[in-house]
């Protein structure tokens, strides 16, 4: 059942990862990364992290990729063009990536006592324990700090999206407005 | 088809999956001209090392990786609105999205 499910989702994630990379407008690139984010959730949820794969489901595949397709409709980006750049970057790009993958498939092929993944394994030996009890047993205890920096990181994100993307005094402030992020 | 369906999945599968990923992120990144695009492969990049995360989290049983992959999708949300807001300001003062009409900074 493990590897029946790993083999599926970790196909299509592959699938939507090389079909970001096919595509040459950006509205099907993000589809594509949606269906990437969705089989990532699943292999979560395989590798026993209930709440992260809600979260990447709720987080990544909801509120990110809707500001992504919402910038590019809001923007109308239209199709890529092939540029001297980008052959440039494809012919010394793809050598480099297959090297850098060919160093961490060495790495990770060479270690021993790796293991294997079994479905329905807790983080403890405490197996009566939900996932988000541990996850919030440590994330409200010891990392409590931490987790209230991040609050002050969101705060000021917003206030440098809204800043950035202001109709302010720019060089040419004359178009129509068109809202925050 | 019983074997099939107790077989367990090496972590190392995992592993390679995510290294697989995050090369395309790279690649991604290398080769698209659009700048919406290229943010898509950042967040291929962050979501590939997020799956190392969880894996190495259900190896060791340590409830920290997990957590760290909460913070990275924290910081991914900040970066994504901040980085689309950045985004927004280039198109509104160039009018364009290909990387290489954004030259400004080049020397």
């Amino acid at each position: 059942m493990h590897l029946i499910l790993f083999v599926v989702f970790a196909g299509l994630c592959l699938a939507g990862a090389i079909n970001l990379l096919l595509q040459s407008h950006p509205i099907n690139s993000a589809l594509s990364l949606i269906v990437v984010m969705t089989s990532l959730a699943v292999l979560y949820l395989l590798l026993g992290a209930e709440f992260l794969a809600a979260a990447q489901v709720i987080v990544y595949a909801g509120a990110i990729m809707v500001l992504f397709i919402f910038v590019v409709m809001l923007l109308n980006a239209g199709r890529e063009e092939r540029t001297l750049g980008s052959r440039t970057a494809r012919s010394v790009g793809f050598p480099a990536v297959v090297a850098i993958l060919a160093v961490i498939a060495t790495v990770i092929l060479k270690a021993h006592g790796l293991g294997v993944a079994t479905l329905g394994e807790g983080l403890t030996n405490a197996q009566d324990n939900t996932n988000i009890e541990e996850v919030s047993r440590v994330l409200f205890r010891e990392l409590l700090l931490p987790f209230e920096v991040t609050s002050v990181l969101i705060l000021i994100a917003i206030l440098g999206a809204v800043a950035l993307a202001s109709h302010s005094d720019g060089p040419q402030g004359n178009g129509e407005r068109t809202g925050g992020e | 088809m019983s074997s099939l369906l107790t077989q367990e999945v090496p972590i190392s599968w995992y592993l390679l999956l995510s290294a697989v990923l995050f090369s395309l992120g790279v690649a991604g990144f290398l080769i698209k001209r659009n700048l919406i695009t290229v943010f898509m492969s950042i967040e291929l990049m962050l979501n590939a090392v997020n799956l190392s995360f969880v894996t190495f989290a259900h190896q060791w049983h340590a409830v920290k990786g997990q957590i760290f992959v909460f913070f990275v999708m924290v910081v991914a949300a900040a970066e994504a609105a901040v980085g689309l807001a950045i985004i927004i300001a280039v198109f509104r003062a160039r009018a364009t999205l290909a990387v290489d009409r954004i030259d400004l900074m080049k020397l």
